[in-house]
């Protein structure tokens, strides 16, 4: 467990969907750099607590400590400007504009307000040279122009990091980033992850146990919303309860 | 970056509109200079509507309300005796403009259905409130004893004068739109409409964006209530009525929803087709209604979408 004060620090975080309990009472600690993966099987809860974590939901019970700060009560764009991004699970972009027009829309988000009535933003040099320095770091360089609804699937789930990376987050939350992606478009998802990791702070909702293992510094895993086991990979590995929840592995008692 | 049939469609109709008044004149038929000022009043309204309906997908069907409100705010003073359109004019765009944001600061905490109904409503509750108050002409309404006064400056009993404050109007306004719709205000109201969620997550309160699109368009919206008023001499309720919100609507769509200039067409469309059609039937609307069912399957930016588009559609 991390010694300093935790980046993120959620305690008893529950949420209740009429009779189902989607998250129950779930604690989680992540220190500032390190990269936690939250696995499980579907249906633990893993999406509703980045939707807590996000401020898209609002939890019944339990709080959420970022960097310091109780944020449990506070809207989503409020925690976005205190430096939490996320990335969905179902690719959320802006599918009219241009690819650097998504990237530099979340600059604009960060550079004060926009009760700007004049000035032409898409020509704006503030706003689409960070925009453009971000969609280079996701390798979407020579896509810029391209009209981010006719990316390639994996090209937009880059862009969706490129989205939450311009809004210079102190910690980003990644909800399935590889998901229905093919081989090669993985690998290069993990590659530009790998570049992230230890450089921001990340918490990965991930499936792909081949992911999970080349990325995280530590896992928690998720079952019928709670987090039956937190630790490092290997600890993971050997947890026996782990193995039998989730890993679907016969374990001699 | 719009493509050049646009820009010279654009150029070819304001033109054609700036004409108006000397084929008016030449023909010695002051009923163009009639029609043409009432469709341009019409298409400040559109516009106005547009920012909201397209550009911010804020679906409101009570745009007649602020159309109605500019309307009161020009005959009431009149009615106690104050003329002056340097009153009358700003008073409108203000108490619509403020009336759009109570009714937005309501009505945009819902969505979809909901919105257009709650809209709806607000701007039906204003017609009966109309209808209801015997001092102010009640559905009768009242005559307006006199257009708008700018002391010795312009004088709206004539014809023409007025026919160019409109058009000056709605060249400012289409030059305005132009900006803010490309300046950080509009991105913001227009990826809002794109991804509302996504906006979020990247930091950005949107409500606050939206309701002062809202209120910006309810203003103009009284705009052209004031005017509209001047046109017809004449203030009644029915002006709030919710056809009449249906009808701005309609100029949005058959012109093109989400481009600035489409709204302007839509007007001139729709009322040339209404001024043409009556002549023949009064159920002109059965022509117009295939029409508009038309547009809306095949052409998504209604008449204006129709024109060849550049690589980005920012008209």
């Amino acid at each position: 467990m991390p010694t300093a004060e935790p980046l993120l620090a959620v305690r008893g975080l529950i949420k209740r969907f009429g009779g189902l309990v989607a998250t129950d009472g779930i604690d989680l600690d992540v220190a500032e750099g390190e990269t936690l993966a939250v696995i499980g099987p579907n249906g633990a809860g893993k999406t509703t607590l980045i939707g807590q974590l996000s401020g898209d939901l609002p939890p019944d019970a339990g709080s959420i400590r970022f960097a310091g700060v109780d944020v449990t009560a506070l809207p989503a764009p409020a925690r976005s400007q205190r430096g939490l991004a996320r990335s969905f699970q179902i690719t959320s972009i802006f599918r009219e504009f241009t690819a650097l027009d998504n990237v530099a829309l979340a600059v604009q988000a960060h550079a004060g307000h926009s009760f700007r009535f004049w000035t032409p933003a898409f020509t704006e040099r503030a706003l689409r040279e960070p925009a453009r320095a971000t969609l280079e770091r996701v390798g979407l360089g020579a896509r810029a122009d391209v009209v981010a609804g006719t990316l390639a699937h994996g090209e937009q789930r880059q862009l969706e990091i490129a989205m939450a990376l311009a809004t210079r987050p102190r910690l980003l939350l990644l909800d399935e980033p590889v998901a229905g992606m093919g081989a090669d478009e993985s690998q290069r998802m993990v590659r530009l992850l790998r570049e992230l990791r230890g450089r921001h702070t990340i918490v990965l909702v991930e499936h792909d146990m081949d992911v999970v293992w080349a990325l995280a510094d530590r896992i928690a895993v998720m079952v019928y919303g709670r987090v039956i086991a937190c630790g490092t990979p290997e600890a993971i590995r050997a947890n026996a309860e782990v193995r039998r929840a989730y890993l679907g592995e016969e374990v001699p008692a | 970056m719009r493509s050049r049939a646009r820009v010279l469609t654009l150029l070819a109709g304001l033109l054609a509109l700036g004409l108006v008044p000397l084929v008016a004149a030449l023909t010695q038929q002051p009923f163009y200079l009639d029609l043409f000022r009432r469709i341009m009043i019409f298409a400040i309204a559109a516009v106005s509507l547009d920012l909201i309906l397209g550009f911010g997908g804020m679906v409101s069907f009570g745009h007649a309300a602020y159309l109605g409100i500019g309307a009161y705010a020009v005959a009431i003073p009149a009615f106690y005796g104050i003329h002056s359109g340097l009153v009358q004019w700003p008073l409108a765009m203000v108490l619509s403009g403020l009336a759009a944001l109570a009714i937005g600061a309501v009505s945009l905490r819902t969505s979809g259905v909901s919105f257009i109904m709650i809209t709806l409503a607000f701007a039906q509750m204003l017609y009966y409130l109309g209808i209801s108050i015997n001092a102010w002409g009640a559905d009768d309404g009242m005559r307006l004893a006199r257009r708008s006064q700018f002391g010795g400056v312009l004088d709206l009993t004539n014809g023409y004068v007025f026919y160019y404050v409109v058009f000056g109007l709605l060249l400012t306004l289409l030059w305005l739109g132009n900006r803010l719709v490309h300046a950080r205000f509009g991105v913001v109201i227009r990826a809002a409409r794109s991804n509302e969620p996504r906006m979020r997550a990247i930091g950005f309160s949107t409500f606050r964006y939206k309701l002062a699109a809202f209120g910006i368009a309810g203003a103009i919206g009284g705009l052209a209530g004031a005017l509209l008023t001047n046109q017809t001499e004449y203030l009644t309720p029915s002006y709030m009525h919710w056809t009449r919100s249906g009808e701005i609507m309609v100029m949005v769509i058959l012109g093109g929803i989400g481009t600035l200039y489409g709204p302007v067409l839509g007007a001139v469309a729709f009322l040339l087709l209404e001024d043409v059609l009556s002549a023949w039937t009064v159920h002109w609307q059965v022509v117009l209604g295939p029409l508009l069912v038309l547009v809306v399957l095949y052409a998504r930016r209604g008449l204006w979408g129709l024109l060849p588009e550049a690589r980005r559609a920012d008209g």
